[in-house]
């Protein structure tokens, strides 16, 4: 039997005209496929957005999930990005509880993953981290016993290595 | 040339060869109809009674032509109206363009008077859509729209127009030629040499087409294959009328209603060649139990289609008549007397069923009615079988006549029984199983061509749009109306009858509706008949009227449609009798 939990990331690539996040995830909504997340934003070219569609299935369901984006008219490309040949990234930003016991083992845990603080104040600090998923999620389950009050994050935007594009030819 | 939205919608209209629109006006389409009446003589506009019947129409004439169908229709309730025709067409793959005028972009978004989103809400039921913001883009939005309609599979579009949009003033150059299709696309040299091979190595191959044999017009190239490879056909309903009834490989529909011959034949083959059908839950029932005892090379148009219900062995994108085209010559003339014969054991098998089938008919009782029924009176020997009206009436008829129906009972009925002749002379709403598509399909169709159409339907479609009637009526469309009356939702009812203990709930029509005197109330001939000669009276008169003629058949509610595989069942549950 497949295996109905890969994490499959698709890149696609759709024109720039309004209604068109409506299509493509309206497309999932319709056919009952799920979203892990979904992220959408400019391109190199004007013209263009790139939107970043994670979600989690088996090969026959990553097929016709493909083949469906293909079909819609604003979709110009669909591409399956192998893991291993993509970067993939995610923002985070925490707000995490200030208290003059617990700041130092905070500063700790942001110079070791890399973070930033980006907003401090006497009782609450701001973090922000890039990376993957599972960075993400180990650096916020560190974050919880200082008392998370409040997080946002991007879902993830990803890129293939090397020079292979995601384009529209045109 | 400087001309207003609203002549830019029209003169595009006719700049894309579309010479009958069918529409319904109202305050945000106002202009649209304004420019319709001062270019009548360019193009014409069939005047429904209600939007729906507009949709349903421009699907008709769509399907009976190949053409786009076009229907046009103001904002708010005149769009939403639209929304079952829009919803027929795309699950059939009817290419139509529906145009909505809609109130003036500043008031979009404010709730204001006949406002909504019709953008939104057809998305899923429609190939694309637009909303048209700048007058600029208005024309080419048209051109792209009737582009995307006729592409590939076919499908409905819908262009929404803003009334400050059609008022504006704007350049318009109308082009020479309509828009072209977007280029086809070919099936893989390598995928077809697969394919060839899976066909030699067959021992019992089965053909089975869909939809996408009319809409590719390979109906000779589909023939051509079965004769070299000496294979049965078999068919969905939306492949229906793509090749004669009466051809002798031809074991007609499968699936849920289809004839047991070709349900069987194909359970018993070791490969099935699917060409344009998508393997609907319809034709398939239980999707785990469908294809273990044959492989399958499907090939379609939309490659969305392959292995989204059933799992393929071979799965081929390209264009239908070309696949066949290319491949027919990779293939070897072979015979397969085995086969054949017992092609036609099940052929003989299947006569026999009907045979005794009809026999019994005679002997049924009407059931636990106790209410007084039209078919009381008359001797059971004498009453009209579902068949019998559809004999009578095929043998009136023109082979080229469009023959059009409702939904439920009589549909499954003319499918198996009608004898078509020629591709585009069936039209049902197959996929959607619209109830009250019939007849402003059956008017859509008629006026296309100037033919007649001859729309088959049940009490209990016909009564959900039978305000047409109107619209038959003033455009004198020469369509013939058969009711097959017997007072029940008789497709719903034979489910109660068989999964339902046979309680009955809100399937009787305690109505006394008398479709001869509403039929000519609205300004119809019409007629009843009770038996076989009152309907050979009846069609008589109705063939030769130019005009529409209603005929109402009583039928027994208790005949049923068989064969029938159940909902999630599988061949080996074939219904060929109920008790």
């Amino acid at each position: 039997m497949e295996n109905m939990n890969n994490q499959y990331v698709i890149g696609v690539i759709v024109s720039n005209i309004s209604g068109v996040l409506s299509r493509v995830s309206g497309m999932f909504t319709r056919r009952g496929f799920n979203i892990d997340c979904l992220t959408v934003g400019e391109t190199e070219s004007s013209g263009f957005s790139r939107i970043t569609v994670v979600f989690h299935g088996d090969d026959d369901i990553k097929e016709r999930i493909v083949r469906q984006l293909e079909k819609l008219h604003d979709v110009k490309e669909v591409e399956v990005l192998d893991p291993r040949e993509t970067v993939i990234r995610e923002l985070l930003l925490i707000k995490v509880r200030n208290t003059p016991s617990t700041r130092q083992d905070i500063m700790t845990a942001v110079e070791i993953f890399r973070s930033k603080i980006v907003d401090y104040s006497p009782t609450a600090l701001v973090c922000e981290l890039t990376g993957e998923t599972s960075k993400i999620d180990a650096f916020i389950e560190l974050m919880k016993p200082y008392g998370v009050m409040e997080m946002c994050r991007t879902g993830m935007v990803a890129i293939e290595r090397g020079e292979n594009c995601l384009k529209t030819e045109k | 040339m400087k001309i207003s939205g609203a002549k830019i919608i029209v003169e595009t209209l006719i700049e894309q060869g579309c010479d009958t629109v069918f529409g319904y006006p109202g305050g945000q389409a106002i202009n649209i109809f304004d420019e319709l009446y001062l270019n009548s003589g360019r193009i014409n506009h069939i005047l429904t009674a209600h939007e729906q019947g507009a949709s349903h129409a421009a699907d008709g004439y769509a399907r009976a032509t190949g053409k786009v169908g076009v229907c046009i229709a103001t904002s708010g309730p005149g769009a939403t109206n639209l929304v079952t025709g829009i919803a027929t067409a795309y699950l059939d793959s009817v290419p139509l363009v529906a145009i909505t005028g809609n109130v003036p972009t500043a008031l979009i978004g404010r709730d204001s008077f006949q406002e909504v989103d019709i953008v939104g809400i057809t998305m899923p039921i429609t190939k694309h859509n637009f909303i048209v913001k700048d007058i600029r883009e208005l024309a080419d939005t048209l051109r792209t729209a009737f582009k995307i309609a006729k592409s590939g599979r076919p499908g409905p579009v819908l262009v929404d127009i803003p009334k400050d949009v059609q008022t504006a003033v704007w350049d318009f150059e109308p082009k020479k030629d309509p828009v072209r299709p977007f280029p086809l696309s070919f099936a893989s040299e390598s995928k077809l040499r697969q394919a060839a091979e899976m066909i030699k190595n067959a021992k019992r191959p089965y053909i089975y087409f869909g939809g996408g044999i009319i809409s590719g017009k390979a109906s000779a190239e589909l023939l051509q294959l079965a004769e070299k490879i000496d294979a049965p056909i078999g068919c969905s309903l939306m492949g229906l009328s793509a090749i004669p009834n009466d051809h002798p490989r031809f074991l007609g529909m499968n699936g849920m209603h289809g004839h047991y011959a070709s349900s069987v034949a194909q359970d018993e083959a070791d490969l099935v060649i699917a060409l344009g059908a998508r393997f609907s839950d319809r034709a398939t029932g239980d999707k785990n139990r469908f294809n273990k005892n044959f492989s399958i090379i499907h090939i379609d148009i939309d490659s969305a289609e392959l292995d989204k219900n059933i799992t393929s062995n071979l799965a081929i994108q390209g264009d239908i008549k070309d696949s066949l085209f290319r491949l027919i010559p990779m293939l070897s003339i072979v015979e397969r007397p085995e086969w054949d014969a017992r092609i036609e054991e099940l052929r003989t098998e299947e006569k026999h069923r009907l045979e005794s089938a009809a026999a019994s008919a005679f002997e049924k009782k009407c059931g636990n009615c106790t209410k007084p029924c039209s078919m009381m009176g008359v001797p059971a020997e004498n009453r009209l079988s579902p068949y019998k009206i559809i004999d009578i009436i095929s043998e009136k008829a023109d082979e080229h006549d469009i023959i059009v129906t409702d939904v439920g009972q009589h549909q499954m009925w003319t499918a198996q029984r009608y004898p078509f002749k020629h591709p585009r002379t069936f039209l049902t709403s197959g996929g959607l199983g619209t109830m009250g598509y019939g007849l402003g399909a059956a008017i859509g169709a008629a006026s296309a061509e100037g033919k007649r159409s001859i729309l088959f339907t049940g009490d209990g479609s016909f009564g959900m749009n039978l305000n047409e009637l109107a619209t038959a009526v003033s455009q004198n469309t020469p369509v013939v109306i058969v009711i097959m009356n017997n007072g029940v939702l008789g497709m719903v009812r034979q489910w109660q009858t068989l999964f339902f203990d046979k309680r009955y709930s809100n399937t009787t029509l305690d109505r006394q509706t008398d479709f001869v005197k509403l039929a000519e109330a609205f300004g119809a001939k019409a007629a009843r008949a009770f038996t076989a000669e009152e309907l050979e009276n009846a069609a008589a008169e109705a063939f030769a009227h130019n005009g529409p003629f209603l005929i109402d058949c009583a039928v027994d509610c208790n005949e049923f449609v068989l064969p029938m595989l159940p909902p999630g069942g599988s061949i080996e549950d074939i219904i060929t009798e109920i008790k």
